[in-house]
C-alpha cells in the first residue's frame, strides 16, 4: 500500500516536472531572436512596418476612391435628376411659373455644359375639360418649355416637342391636387453617351 | 328600297285618306292617325309569327320607346293574345288601351312583313315587305329591324326614326361602334392611340386622330375595318370631320405655335390651313347642315369658346357670349342637324355640363346638372343627344332627349369617350 503510494506521489512529480518543462519552453522560444546579430532583427522591423503601412494606405487609398466614386456617382445622378426634372403648371396655362423656370435654368445649364444632347418635351394635362383642346394644350405647354430653353442658349434643333394630352396622368385621382401633379411637361433625353459634364459655374 | 316602297304606300294612302284629315290636328302625321300636335300616339306592338319573331317584337318596342315620339303600350301575355285575333286586329280591345295603332312584324323566308293597322280607322295603314339577312347574321339582322323601326316611326310621325344609327367612341385605347340600342358593341380599330371618330354624311367612313407621335388623321372604312393615313408629320393632330360632299376633312393641327383648322381632300394633297388663330388653339370643327359654316372652339380670347366662320376660315364670329372668369371654359362643339342650335359642353361651377345655343337668338340653355356631363353629339333627328356621363360611377356613353330630358344608358363598363352620333345608316 505505502510503495504504492511513494510511486504515486512520484509519478505526480514526474508529471508536474515535465508540466513545468513544458511551460519553460515557450517562454524560450524568442531567445534565438535575441541571440540574433542586432541588425537583422532592425531590418526584419522595418519589412514589418512598411507592410503594415503598404496595407494602411491600400485601405485608406481604397476608402478615398470609393469616396470619390460615389461622390461622381452622386454628381451624375444629380445631373441627371435635372435633366429629367418635371416642370408643372396652372389649370389652362402654359405660362411658366417661376419654379418651372427655376427647373428649366438648371436644365439649360446642364445641357449647355453637354452639346450632344437631345431632349424630348411631353406636355401633359389633367383630366379637366375636352380631351381634344387638353393635347391641344399638352403641346403648347411643350412648346414653351422649348422656347425657354432656346432663350437660354439651346440650340432649337435639340428639341422636340409632342403632346399626350390628359392620357397619361402621373397621379390618378380626381382632385386638385393630382390635377396639379398632372398639369406637367416631362423630359426624355437621348445621346447621353458616358458621364456628364457638370456646368460651368 | 324599303323606304320607296313605304313612300308610295303612304302616298296612296294620303290620297284616300286626304279629305278626312284636319290638318290642323295631324301635323307630321302621315298616313292619316289622328291625335294631338306634342301628343305621342300609342301604338301597340303585337306578337309576331316566325322564328324570331319575339326578338323582333321586343327590338321594335324598344326602338319606339327610345324614339320618345310615340308610346309603346306594353301588354301581358293574356291581352296580347286578346289584342291579336287570327283575322284581324281587335279593334275594340286596341282603342279601349288609347293605341293609334298596331303593328304586327311577320318573318318570311326572304325577311320581314309589317302590317300597320289604323285603330280609329279599323283598317290595314301599311303593308310593306322587308328582304332582311338571316337572323344566325345578327347585326345585319337587327340592322334590317332597326330599319323597320324608323319606317314605323315615319309612318307614325312623320319624321324617321334613329333606331338604325350607330355611335363611335373611344375605350380602352379603341374606337368602337354601338348600336342606338346600346347593343352589339364592336371595336373598329386595333388597340392604340384614337380619338375624335367622325362619320361621314353616308355613315360608311369614319375619321379619327391618333395622338401617338407621329401623330396623324385616319380613314377607316366602317365595314371592312381597312384604315389609312390622311395626314401625318410633327406636333399633334386632332379633331377631324367631314365636310357635307364626304370629299375633304377639316381637323386641328400645330407644332409650336398653338394649332389652327386646316382641310385636306380625301383624295390626298395634304392640308391647308383655314383658320387665323395666331397662337391659340382651334380645335372641333363641325360643320353645319347646309355645309357652309363651321362651329369650332378657339382660345383666342385667353380661354376656350365657341366661334363660328365660312367654311373657307372668313367672317369668324364669337358665338358664346365671352365669360370674363380665369374657370370659363366652353368646348365641345356640335351643330345640331336641324341647324337651330349648337350643342356644348360649359364648366359650371366647378363641373362640366351639356348647353346648348341658339342660333338665331343665342339664347342658351343648360341640360344637364347631373354628375359631370361633356362631348355632346347630336343624332341625326336633332332631339337625341349622345354623351358622356359619370352620373352612375364610371365614364359611360348616355342618351339624353333634350325635348323632355329624359336620359338613358347607352354603354357599360370601361371609360367611354367622344362619342359621335352616326347619320341615317342604309339598310344594306
Amino acid at each position: 500500500m505505502t510503495r504504492n503510494a511513494t510511486l504515486l506521489s512520484l509519478s505526480i512529480l514526474l508529471a508536474a516536472g515535465g508540466l513545468q518543462a513544458c511551460r519553460k519552453k515557450p517562454a524560450a522560444a524568442p531567445e534565438p531572436a535575441a541571440s540574433m546579430p542586432a541588425s537583422d532583427a532592425n531590418a526584419a522591423q522595418r519589412r514589418a512596418d512598411s507592410l503594415a503601412a503598404l496595407a494602411a494606405k491600400r485601405a485608406a487609398d481604397s476608402v478615398a476612391a470609393a469616396r470619390a466614386a460615389a461622390n461622381d456617382e452622386g454628381t451624375q445622378a444629380a445631373l441627371r435628376r435635372v435633366l429629367s426634372q418635371v416642370v408643372y403648371f396652372d389649370y389652362d396655362k402654359d405660362q411658366l411659373r417661376d419654379d418651372a423656370r427655376a427647373v428649366l435654368d438648371a436644365k439649360a445649364a446642364v445641357l449647355g455644359a453637354n452639346a450632344g444632347i437631345t431632349v424630348v418635351v411631353t406636355g401633359h394635362t389633367d383630366e379637366q375639360g375636352t380631351s381634344e383642346y387638353n393635347l391641344a394644350l399638352g403641346q403648347r405647354r411643350a412648346a414653351q418649355v422649348k422656347r425657354y430653353l432656346e432663350s437660354k442658349g439651346i440650340g432649337e434643333n435639340r428639341v422636340t416637342t409632342q403632346s399626350m394630352g390628359d392620357s397619361q396622368p402621373a397621379a390618378q385621382g380626381s382632385d386638385e391636387a393630382s390635377y396639379q401633379l398632372n398639369r406637367r411637361a416631362e423630359f426624355e433625353t437621348r445621346n447621353v453617351t458616358g458621364a456628364l459634364m457638370r456646368p460651368r459655374t | 328600297m324599303s323606304t320607296m316602297m313605304i313612300r308610295r304606300a303612304l302616298s296612296a294612302l294620303l290620297l284616300l285618306s286626304a279629305p278626312l284629315v284636319a290638318q290642323d290636328t295631324t301635323r307630321g302625321v302621315r298616313i292619316g292617325l289622328t291625335y294631338d300636335p306634342g301628343s305621342k300616339p300609342g301604338i301597340v306592338v303585337l306578337p309576331g309569327r316566325g322564328v324570331g319573331a319575339d326578338s323582333i317584337r321586343a327590338i321594335i318596342q324598344r326602338d319606339l320607346d327610345f324614339g320618345d315620339r310615340v308610346t309603346a303600350i306594353g301588354l301581358n301575355a293574356v291581352a296580347l293574345g286578346d289584342a291579336s285575333l287570327a283575322a284581324s286586329p281587335n279593334w275594340a280591345m286596341l282603342a279601349k288601351l288609347g293605341a293609334a295603332a298596331a303593328v304586327q312584324v311577320t318573318v318570311t323566308p326572304t325577311g320581314l312583313h309589317l302590317a300597320l293597322y289604323d285603330v280609329a280607322k279599323h283598317t290595314t295603314a301599311l303593308i310593306n315587305d322587308y328582304v332582311a339577312a338571316p337572323m344566325s347574321d345578327t347585326r345585319a339582322w337587327r340592322a334590317a329591324v332597326h330599319g323597320v323601326s324608323d319606317d314605323l316611326e315615319e309612318s307614325l310621325t312623320g319624321t324617321r326614326g334613329i333606331a338604325h344609327t350607330r355611335v363611335a367612341f373611344e375605350r380602352g385605347g379603341r374606337l368602337w361602334v354601338v348600336d342606338s340600342d346600346g347593343e352589339q358593341a364592336t371595336p373598329i380599330t386595333e388597340a392604340g392611340t384614337p380619338q375624335s371618330a367622325a362619320w361621314n354624311a353616308t355613315g360608311t367612313t369614319i375619321a379619327y386622330s391618333s395622338f401617338l407621335p407621329p401623330a396623324k388623321i385616319v380613314l377607316v372604312d366602317v365595314a371592312s375595318g381597312r384604315s389609312r393615313t390622311l395626314v401625318t408629320g410633327g406636333g399633334v393632330f386632332i379633331s377631324p370631320a367631314f365636310t357635307r360632299d364626304g370629299a375633304s376633312v377639316v381637323y386641328s393641327h400645330g407644332i409650336e405655335d398653338g394649332t389652327d383648322l386646316y382641310i385636306a381632300d380625301v383624295s390626298g394633297g395634304g392640308g391647308r390651313r383655314l383658320s387665323v388663330g395666331r397662337g391659340s388653339d382651334n380645335i372641333s370643327p363641325t360643320f353645319s347642315p347646309d355645309g357652309r359654316r363651321i362651329a369650332f372652339m378657339s382660345a383666342r380670347a385667353g380661354h376656350p369658346e365657341i366661334y363660328t366662320m365660312d367654311a373657307d376660315g372668313t367672317n369668324v364670329d364669337m358665338l358664346t357670349t365671352l365669360e370674363v372668369s380665369s374657370s370659363a371654359y366652353r368646348s365641345s362643339p356640335d351643330w345640331s342637324p336641324d341647324s337651330r342650335s349648337v350643342a356644348f359642353q360649359a364648366r359650371i361651377a366647378g363641373t362640366f355640363q351639356l348647353m346648348t345655343i341658339n342660333l338665331r337668338d343665342r339664347g342658351m340653355k343648360q341640360l344637364t346638372s347631373d354628375g359631370q356631363n361633356t362631348d355632346p353629339s347630336w343624332a341625326p333627328d336633332g332631339r337625341h343627344i349622345v354623351f358622356v356621363s359619370n352620373r352612375s360611377g364610371a365614364k359611360v356613353l348616355w342618351v339624353l332627349d333634350a325635348e323632355t330630358g329624359r336620359t338613358r344608358q347607352l354603354t357599360r363598363g370601361g371609360t367611354a369617350r367622344n362619342p359621335a352620333w352616326s347619320p341615317r345608316l342604309s339598310s344594306n
